[in-house]
């Protein structure tokens, strides 16, 4: 395989800006994600009503449909009815309407995870309903969620890459037009699959080395 | 004029054509699958063993799946592959090996798990039993390990499915593409046909992939108790 160096050298600034805003874009549509599902995992563990069905239709929608629909839809499908949004919020948008769902799921197994009679324990040593929350519920909840939280910000990372049809000028986007104006494939896709080595890689190790850390809520399991 | 829009669907063939789209992802979706499952539970196998090459192999094919989005693998066999090769693969022959690849990995590992969740005691109780190979592996293993794979086994067909809407990036005429043909073709007829044709794609993926989660849901809380 001959690559032309040169133009692997001339296209990187490309590449660089476009992972740039996938960058941003994911951490926007994770952030937003880790919000929603915050919310609506508290919504389904204390089982509020009404909310609680609302929560669950939602992640059914949510989970049981591709992205790429939900962002045609909210791209090309909404602005016929007089709700209009600029590529980046639709694909904001998107990735927190598929995030969230999945936040939600990671969250409330975390929630689910915490037994009774740690509960129990705790109102018995006198804490009150704050101090339960804080001291007794949330780092062992958040210590069982975390790998699946980790593993739902890779997916969400990687599901941008969908973004590029709805001309978000992403990695993807820059690829396609390299090989469509001036026929260098492999330079394109080498470059393509390294700039996502690059963001996700990373990501991963660090995930990993906060898993490790935060696991100490798991003692005496 | 919202009204009249939804007519956009009775208008010619317009809804037939949709579900004719539909037929064509699923087909790319079954054919994955079905080949995938069986590729993956051959891969499962082979990560039982001790040997180190094996495992590594393995271990690569898995994390560079799990790695580089789906879409980007699309992108290397379809312009990438056919290049180097000097070969012409159509689109949908494209999707399928991806799709295959893919869930030939992501089945090894559920594959994989299954098994090494066995506990040991199990084989064991089962040769003190005096039961032969044959019939540990019958009454014993296979049935348990099946139950630990079939839900996770429901959600990767699942997940199979609803990538493959994005086949339509690599000029695949699937339940995406056929809904814009319908949007471009009724434009001036029914100008908000964008909207009535997406939504109604999402509710067809919602119809196919709603069930299969369900079953996948109950069978695990089934099982597991």
């Amino acid at each position: 395989m001959n690559l032309n160096w040169a133009f692997i050298v001339e296209s990187l600034p490309l590449y660089k800006k476009a992972m740039w805003l996938t960058l941003k874009l994911g951490f926007l549509g994770t952030a937003i994600s880790l919000l929603i599902g915050l919310i609506c995992s508290i919504v389904l563990y204390l089982k509020i009503k009404g909310l609680k069905s609302i929560v669950l239709a939602y992640i059914e929608l949510s989970r049981n449909t591709p992205l790429l629909v939900q962002v045609f839809f909210l791209y090309f499908g909404l602005p016929k009815v007089g709700i209009k949004w600029s590529e980046t919020a639709c694909a904001i948008i998107g990735l927190s309407f598929l995030g969230g769902s999945y936040m939600t799921e990671a969250f409330r197994s975390g929630l689910e995870a915490v037994s009774r009679s740690q509960i129990e324990s705790g109102l018995s040593i006198g804490l009150s309903r704050l101090q339960l929350i804080r001291y007794v519920i949330l780092p062992q909840a958040f210590s069982v969620s975390l790998p699946s939280l980790g593993a739902n910000c890779i997916f969400l990372l990687k599901e941008t890459s969908v973004l590029g049809a709805i001309s978000i000028l992403d990695v993807m986007n820059v690829a396609k037009d390299l090989i469509g104006m001036y026929y260098k494939t492999n330079e394109a896709l080498i470059l393509l699959v390294v700039s996502y080595l690059l963001m996700i890689l990373p990501l991963s190790f660090l995930l990993s080395w906060l898993e490790r850390k935060v696991r100490y809520a798991e003692f005496g399991n | 004029m919202q009204n009249s829009a939804i007519n956009v669907f009775l208008e010619g063939k317009n809804f037939l054509r949709l579900l004719e789209g539909l037929l064509i992802t699923s087909k790319i979706a079954f054919i994955s699958i079905f080949l995938g499952t069986i590729l993956g539970i051959l891969i499962g196998l082979s990560r039982t063993t001790k040997l180190k090459i094996v495992l590594f192999i393995n271990r690569l094919f898995l994390e560079l799946f799990r790695i580089v989005p789906l879409l980007v693998w699309l992108y290397i066999f379809y312009f990438g592959v056919t290049t180097a090769l000097n070969i012409d693969l159509s689109g949908e022959i494209v999707s399928i090996i991806v799709f295959t690849l893919w869930g030939a990995a992501e089945m090894g590992d559920i594959v994989r798990g299954a098994l090494q969740s066995l506990p040991k005691h199990q084989i064991e109780s089962g040769k003190a039993l005096g039961l032969n190979t044959l019939e540990l592996y019958r009454y014993i293993l296979v049935p348990q390990a099946v139950r630990r794979m079939v839900p996770g086994t429901i959600n990767l067909a699942t997940r199979m499915i609803k990538t493959t809407s994005l086949v339509v990036l690599i000029g695949v005429t699937d339940l995406v593409k056929v809904g814009q043909q319908i949007i471009e073709t009724s434009r001036f007829q029914y100008p908000t046909a964008a909207f009535w044709v997406y939504a109604m794609i999402f509710i067809l993926y919602f119809i196919i992939c709603y069930p299969l989660s369900q079953i996948s849901k109950k069978l695990e809380r089934k099982w597991n108790s």
